[in-house]
């Protein structure tokens, strides 16, 4: 069992949880990530490492409560302690000295992006980070993403922080001012299918991180499929990082509907469950 | 002459009672009911306790078949169950899944009357007996989940110290449960028979049947086994991809405590390669290690429409259903979709239990696409036999060239093209060829593709020096399990690709032996030298 030592609400729906597991925690690097299972009855679930502590044998995961699962998650105390935690997973690309990264990272995708900004920059590129939320109240990690990089900019939906509209508002003119050598972009799919488009006008190579739906995450179901440069490629191995010019985001966003109704489903009759019993604890 | 002595007896072979088809095509119980004691008699009394044992030299691991018939007939069955075990880890799994019909029985003296001997259904009731006498029979084994050590994330890096006592009586005599779940009291402290430096250290990656048999042998041989198996349940395709209707989960939880009553741990969430090294697994006090990870790469066509919403890789689909318990849903977690209509690609094992796995989730009409004559199914007799009482449509000489979709991105439809059979291909098999102007489409909402599985490339990609073919099977020495790098061995479908569960339990035997002797040689010379 995988025990829950620190847990944290960065924002409404948005927790950031510190897990004992030595094994991962040793040879975790910024990019990987693990599946999750919380119980016997539970899905296995993808979740990227936020950060790690080989010392503690802890892993970070910050996670957004989209359906059953993260949210039953999201109801997990310190003490409580998930099934199962596989990794580290996927195929890491090692950071290298490029010049000016831009980081590009949208909702909780700002959490995979931290990690990655930090060690971007202690290789010695300048990190310039592009952060977009639906409001100010969904910012997570300001704090640590001020620290990692050498320039944060905002955007709200609502423009109740920063600049008032979408992340790739802010792009030509950072990429004409910056000359990134490379763009990172991690968040929801129209996100980062919007900003393989901006970046494809200026030329500007650019690594997206797919999420994929998963099973294994070993390479041996083929659920992860997706099309890069007209080849399928698995995301949980061969990813999740690919070149964002030659993703196949239609396909991606098509196929990660596949279980919309199970899933409505599945929180339905979590949320029922959960009424139907008020003095249940959790975990 | 042989044949004058099969003229002795009446034939009659004892057929194993089944479920009703028009039932069972709705539940996930097991399909073949096994023998009752007299039928189980009765069929050993045909034996003819052949001197020259031709059904042992069909047997992949040469269990003394007519030695075990015997005991039986003179109503020993604790004597037929060790006789058994002495050369099959996994008698009541073998009893169900082996295609007896093309080994064993093919070889039986009675085969020539069309009557062999029911070999596997003997065995089974044998294995099944013992269990039953163990008070394990059809008691619930617990889930899966509760058959593997979890990964604490290697809290401690000696192996030994986490080492558990070996038991002199075997798990099939104990009772209860207790002490062979993960985190059970009895587990790694102190445990009396595990006095360090006592013998070395063995890992084994995967836990299928060439992980199990391997485990099972060298702990039985004394050394100190760990199963490291990247899944949260320990089984390899018998837990994700044999179905519950044709092996019940609890027969296999029942093996795996066996294997673990012999000392051996099993750590599941470890994916050598990703979790720790092969490299890292000598640091932390192995001195051999036996890869054992299958063949779980699934194929795909390549076709168009591939990737539509209802199309799953075979291992998807099973691995859902299995593994996860879709089936169950919502009660356990993990969704499946299967529609009225569901075409599933292929004409092997994987195929038959993929379709029929889709009538039990309520599929209306479920089609067997192949692309060769039936003749040439790669599936054993009796499943495709099994399938079609259930109701499973064949189309044969039939090959997929495309897969059509809705405006929602959801299957409709899959397109067939007609196939004739050819020259004769390398392998003696008549080469299909299309028919051009052929195609006509089947109206399906599901496509399942089990055309085939390859080795999972991390391991091999993440070992430098471990040698594999292009196609990604490690590669050892001849008539060996020995791989490009010292103390390293290999065996099962990650060798040979796809095959059997016998074949890959045998190889798990072999390595284990040589393992023994590697590291009996090893201690030999680092005698002589200090
Ligand atoms: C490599 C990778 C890294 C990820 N990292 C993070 C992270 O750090 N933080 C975070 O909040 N989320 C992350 N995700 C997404 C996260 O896995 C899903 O939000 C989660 O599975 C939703 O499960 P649910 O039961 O709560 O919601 P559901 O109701 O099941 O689904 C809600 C949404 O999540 C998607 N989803 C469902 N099941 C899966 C699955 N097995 N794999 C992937 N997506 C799925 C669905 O398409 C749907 O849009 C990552 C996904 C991948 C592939
Ligand atoms: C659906 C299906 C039906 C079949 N039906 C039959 C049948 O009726 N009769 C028959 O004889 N054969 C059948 N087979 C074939 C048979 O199951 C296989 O030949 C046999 O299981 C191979 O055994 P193995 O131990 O080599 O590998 P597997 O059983 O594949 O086990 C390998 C294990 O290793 C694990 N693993 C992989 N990589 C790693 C890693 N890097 N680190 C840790 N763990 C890892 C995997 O998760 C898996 O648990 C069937 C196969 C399938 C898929
Ligand atoms: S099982 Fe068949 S071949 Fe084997 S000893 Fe009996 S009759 Fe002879
Ligand atoms: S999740 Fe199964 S292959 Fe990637």
């Amino acid at each position: 069992m995988y025990k829950i030592l620190a847990k944290e609400e960065l924002a409404p729906r948005i927790k950031k949880m510190w897990v004992e597991a030595p094994r991962v925690a040793r040879q975790a690097k910024p990019g990987h990530f693990i599946i999750i299972r919380l119980h016997e009855r539970g899905e296995r679930i993808p979740l990227t490492i936020a950060d790690m502590d080989p010392e503690r044998g802890a892993i970070m995961m910050v996670f957004q409560e989209m359906g059953k699962t993260t949210e039953e998650l999201g109801s997990y105390r310190v003490g409580d302690a998930l099934a199962d935690v596989l990794g580290p997973l996927g195929k890491i690309v090692p950071p290298r000295r490029v010049g000016t990264v831009l980081c590009v990272g949208g909702g909780v995708g700002v959490a995979p992006i931290y990690p990655r900004a930090r060690e971007l920059c202690q290789v010695g590129n300048r990190v310039v980070a592009v952060v977009g939320s639906r409001c100010k109240d969904l910012l997570i990690m300001q704090k640590e993403m001020e620290e990692a990089c050498h320039e944060v900019h905002y955007c709200t939906d609502d423009g109740s922080f920063g600049h008032h509209g979408l992340v790739t508002d802010l792009l030509p003119q950072l990429i004409e001012l910056e000359r990134p050598a490379e763009v990172l972009a991690i968040g929801p799919v129209p996100m980062m299918r919007a900003v393989a488009q901006v970046t494809r006008q200026y030329n500007v190579p650019t690594i997206v991180s797919l999420n994929a739906m998963m099973v294994d995450g070993t390479g041996m179901c083929g659920a992860c499929r997706v099309t890069v440069g007209g080849e399928v490629r698995f995301t949980c191995v061969d990813g999740p990082e690919f070149d964002g010019h030659q993703v196949d985001f239609a396909q991606l966003a098509s196929r990660l509907r596949q279980f919309a109704e199970e899933e409505r489903l599945a929180l339905q009759r979590y949320h029922e469950r959960k009424e139907g019993c008020q003095c249940q604890t959790n975990g | 002459m042989p044949d004058e002595r099969v003229g002795r007896r009446p034939p009659g072979r004892v057929e194993m009672p089944k479920q009703d088809p028009a039932e069972r095509r709705r539940n996930f119980e097991e399909v073949a009911l096994g023998l009752t004691a007299e039928q189980a008699a009765a069929e050993a009394a045909r034996c003819l306790q052949c001197k020259d044992r031709p059904c042992v030299s069909g047997c992949p691991v040469g269990v003394p078949i007519p030695e075990f018939i015997r005991a039986l007939r003179e109503g020993d069955v604790a004597a037929a169950a060790r006789l058994i075990k002495e050369k099959n880890n996994l008698p009541a799994i073998c009893g169900r899944v082996c295609p007896q019909e093309t080994q064993c029985e093919e070889r039986c003296l009675w085969a020539k009357r069309g009557q062999p001997i029911a070999i596997g259904a003997l065995e089974r009731y044998v294995a099944d007996w013992e269990a039953e006498a163990a008070g394990e029979g059809d008691r619930p084994g617990p889930g899966p989940e509760a058959a593997g050590e979890r990964s604490s994330g290697g809290a401690d890096p000696e192996p030994d110290s986490r080492h558990r006592a070996r038991r002199e009586t075997s798990a099939a005599a104990e009772p209860g449960l207790a002490g062979l779940a993960g985190d059970s009291p009895d587990l790694g402290a102190g445990a009396p028979a595990a006095g360090r430096g006592e013998r070395p250290a063995v890992a084994v990656v995967g836990s299928g049947p060439a992980g199990l048999a391997a485990a099972a042998d060298l702990a039985r041989a004394g050394y100190r086994v760990t199963i490291f198996e990247s899944l949260h349940a320990p089984g390899g395709v018998l837990r994700y991809g044999i179905p519950e209707f044709r092996l019940p989960k609890r027969i296999l939880d029942r093996e795996i405590r066996y294997v673990q009553s012999l000392g051996v741990r099993i750590e599941t969430n470890v994916l050598v390669g990703r979790t720790v090294t092969l490299e890292e697994l000598f640091q932390e006090g192995f001195e051999a290690v036996f890869i054992a990870t299958g063949a779980g790469l699934p194929h795909f066509l390549g076709i168009p429409g591939e990737h539509l919403n209802g199309v799953y890789s075979a291992n998807e689909f099973l691995t859902r259903i299995n593994l996860m318990r879709a089936y169950l849903f919502p009660e356990y977690d993990t969704p499946i979709r299967v529609g009225r209509q569901v075409a599933v690609i292929g004409g092997g094992n994987v195929a038959m239990d993929a379709a029929r796995t889709a009538l039990r989730l309520g599929a209306e009409e479920v089609d067997v696409v192949y692309r060769r004559s039936r003749a040439e199914m790669p599936a054993r007799r009796e499943e495709i036999e099994n399938a079609e009482e259930e109701g499973i449509q064949f189309h044969l000489l039939a090959n997929p060239v495309e897969i059509l979709g809705d405006e929602k991105g959801w299957v409709r439809g899959l397109v067939l093209q007609r196939m004739e059979l050819g020259e004769p291909d390398e392998r003696g098999r008549r080469r299909p060829v299309p028919v051009p102007g052929s195609e006509w489409t089947l109206e399906v909402e599901t496509v399942v593709v089990a055309i085939g599985q390859g080795p999972n490339p991390l391991l091999v990609q993440s070992t430098p020096g471990l040698a594999a073919t292009p196609q990604g099977q490690i590669i050892v020495q001849s008539g060996s399990a020995q791989t490009s790098l010292p103390g390293v061995f290999a065996g099962g479908d990650i060798v040979t690709g796809a095959a059997t569960v016998i074949l890959a339990m045998g190889a798990g035997k072999a390595a284990a032996a040589e393992i023994d002797r590697y590291l009996r040689a090893k201690k030999e010379a680092s005698a002589g030298a200090g």
